[in-house]
């Protein structure tokens, strides 16, 4: 009898429980699904404008599909839309950024690599003090360096030119790299090193033939997280680059705001389209990388 | 020592120098610079006319500063505490065993890859006053409905937090996410067999066990809201009015469209300041429990 009322009452006690998982589990997904929502919302109301007519845009509203892939705004924003005062496009901006990019990235990234073999296997008194100054340097606000960054890039004769912002986002990359590569050769054991130096084996080689071989996951997260920065960059390229040597960040913005004729929001989202597609692409591409650099830029281990 | 013994001894400083030339003249050098430059008169050019400390009580009573720093005061505080109360809560209901989580988290993390202009184009866009949300909600049937806030100088600040969080909750959301993961299963366990509810767990042993992450990600959201420039620029310009300046586009337009650059010196030393009070701390901090591990 006992048994019979035991075996009922844990019965109702599972069902019950069952239920208010149930209602927990609903309350989980709607809860992932409006973010997803509030997340992506942005991201589809700029692909649909960008393929709109602006008599389309007048009549619908955000989220109506496009009738058409019409990819007239899409043509305008790349080669025909007036930014400032020339009406030829975003594309030569794009280029200048990848022109600004490609170097800056490739020599903030080797020497970042250099800096953290340095900084890990060839500890020299004050080295701790090094990195420090340098992990500092990772957080200042660019405001503070913008008079006397101008200055110099002036006497040096690069104002105004894309050699000079690769010269400033190497200045200011180096720090984070440097970081990236430290604390991922912090974690090679230094007997490896040492017997390496045993059988002979100097600075470079040892570089070369232990740690890069390595150290490829680094390098994927270190070129990302630059290639991310550089190019998203907006105050650098708005203070120190002139006219037609603009990155397309600045470029995108004078584009939104050339007020000639009527608004174009279609070009405007085409043109914020080409602008992201880059880095969207990269996200897409090395995404678990990209988040694995955020983590190593702010937290360790 | 022969020659190549030599060569390989000071190969390290060698290898390290230009960085460390970059960080000295770059980082160190330039910030001595614009200190010494807030000591002086400087208008269009660098000038090296004396004044001491004038420029700073100044720029205290200058209102254009006063009102950026106000701006700041509730855009940092609702675009931090928004990022982190977010982020927790999506790393929290991702944490929940649930399917489809590295779509989730795709699409939760994208932002991030985007430039705050780009981010700035396209929510001015969702919050155009005639056709954007708006328009939207109209069209659904809530005809009276009204959304202008980027138009109406006292709701404007709230359109930057909105896009900025936007933006940002993803990156707290992974660092909680990286933090929940790393907790010991072994604690969880033995709370659920003594029949603790699921939200008490969270209250008294999970998000304390969080702790060093709100430390973080605070960090990280503070200095990112200190240097908010680019969102700024491309969403409100500042306006309507000055009802979004910060210190940064203080900063800039005094500096270089309105030709105060002791001024604007002066105001870039105070974000830096701003910046070294939450970080120096915390890098020393940092440090210091690497050393002694």
């Amino acid at each position: 009898m006992n048994a019979v009322i035991d075996a009922g009452a844990i019965a109702d006690t599972v069902r019950r429980r069952r239920r208010s998982h149930l209602i927990g589990r609903i309350f989980i997904y709607s809860g992932l699904l409006l973010l997803a929502a509030f997340f992506i919302t942005p991201l589809l109301v700029m692909l649909m404008t960008s393929f709109k007519t602006m008599p389309e845009i007048r009549s619908g509203n955000l989220l109506s599909l496009p009738t058409s892939l019409n990819t007239d705004a899409w043509r305008l924003a790349w080669s025909e839309a007036c930014i400032s005062v020339s009406c030829e496009g975003l594309n030569g901006y794009f280029w200048n950024s990848m022109k600004i990019v490609i170097p800056a990235v490739v020599l903030s990234v080797a020497f970042g690599a250099l800096n953290g073999y340095v900084l890990t296997k060839w500890q020299f008194p004050g080295a701790n003090l090094v990195f420090g100054l340098m992990l500092f340097g990772c957080f200042i606000p660019f405001q503070i360096v913008l008079i006397p960054m101008a200055k110099t890039l002036g006497f040096l004769g690069i104002a105004g030119t894309t050699p000079g912002l690769v010269l400033v986002h190497f200045i200011y990359g180096i720090s984070f790299t440097t970081l990236f590569f430290r604390n991922f050769y912090v974690s090679v054991p230094d007997d490896l090193i040492k017997s390496a130096r045993i059988d002979g084996a100097g600075f470079w080689r040892i570089f070369t033939r232990i740690l890069l071989p390595l150290s490829w996951p680094i390098v994927i997260v270190a070129i990302i997280w630059q290639f991310t920065n550089v190019w998203n960059d907006f105050l650098f390229g708005v203070s120190f680059a002139a006219g037609t040597d603009q990155p397309i960040t600045v470029a995108l913005n004078n584009l939104v705001n050339t007020s000639t004729g009527v608004k174009a929001y279609n070009v405007d989202m085409a043109g914020a389209m080409i602008a992201a597609l880059p880095t969207i692409l990269v996200y897409v591409v090395a995404g678990r990388y990209f988040l694995r650099g955020l983590m190593s830029g702010a937290v360790k281990g | 020592m022969t020659f190549k013994q030599r060569l390989q001894a000071t190969m390290p400083l060698a290898v390290l120098s230009p960085s460390l030339l970059a960080l000295t003249i770059g980082v160190y050098g330039f910030i001595l610079f614009t200190v010494v430059i807030s000591f002086t008169r400087s208008k269009m050019f660098p000038t090296w006319d004396w004044v001491g400390l004038r420029q700073y009580p100044r720029l205290f009573a200058n209102s254009r500063w006063e009102t950026s720093v106000d701006n700041f005061l509730v855009f940092g505080s609702l675009y931090i505490g928004g990022a982190m109360i977010l982020g927790l809560f999506m790393a929290i209901l991702l944490d929940q065993k649930i399917r489809f989580e590295g779509v989730l988290r795709t699409i939760y993390l994208y932002p991030l890859a985007l430039s705050f202009i780009v981010t700035g184009v396209v929510w001015q866009w969702m919050l155009n006053p005639g056709l954007g949300i708006e328009r939207l909600m109209r069209q659904w049937g809530f005809e009276s409905f009204e959304f202008r806030w980027i138009t109406d100088p006292d709701m404007a600040i709230y359109c930057l937090v909105i896009a900025g969080v936007w933006q940002v909750a993803g990156f707290t959301m992974a660092m909680f996410l990286a933090g929940l993961r790393g907790i010991n299963e072994e604690i969880l366990k033995a709370a659920q067999i003594d029949g603790a509810p699921g939200w008490k767990i969270y209250w008294r042993i999970i998000i304390p066990a969080l702790r060093p992450v709100f430390l973080t990600a605070f960090v990280v959201q503070a200095h990112l809201a200190i240097k908010s420039y680019d969102l700024v620029v491309a969403l409100t310009k500042g306006g309507p009015g000055l009802a979004t300046q910060l210190p940064s586009t203080f900063m800039y337009s005094t500096t270089f469209t309105r030709n105060q650059m002791g001024l604007g010196a002066a105001s870039a030393v105070m974000m830096l300041l701003a910046v070294a009070a939450v970080m120096v701390p915390y890098l020393y901090s940092e440090l210091r429990n690497e050393r002694s591990h």
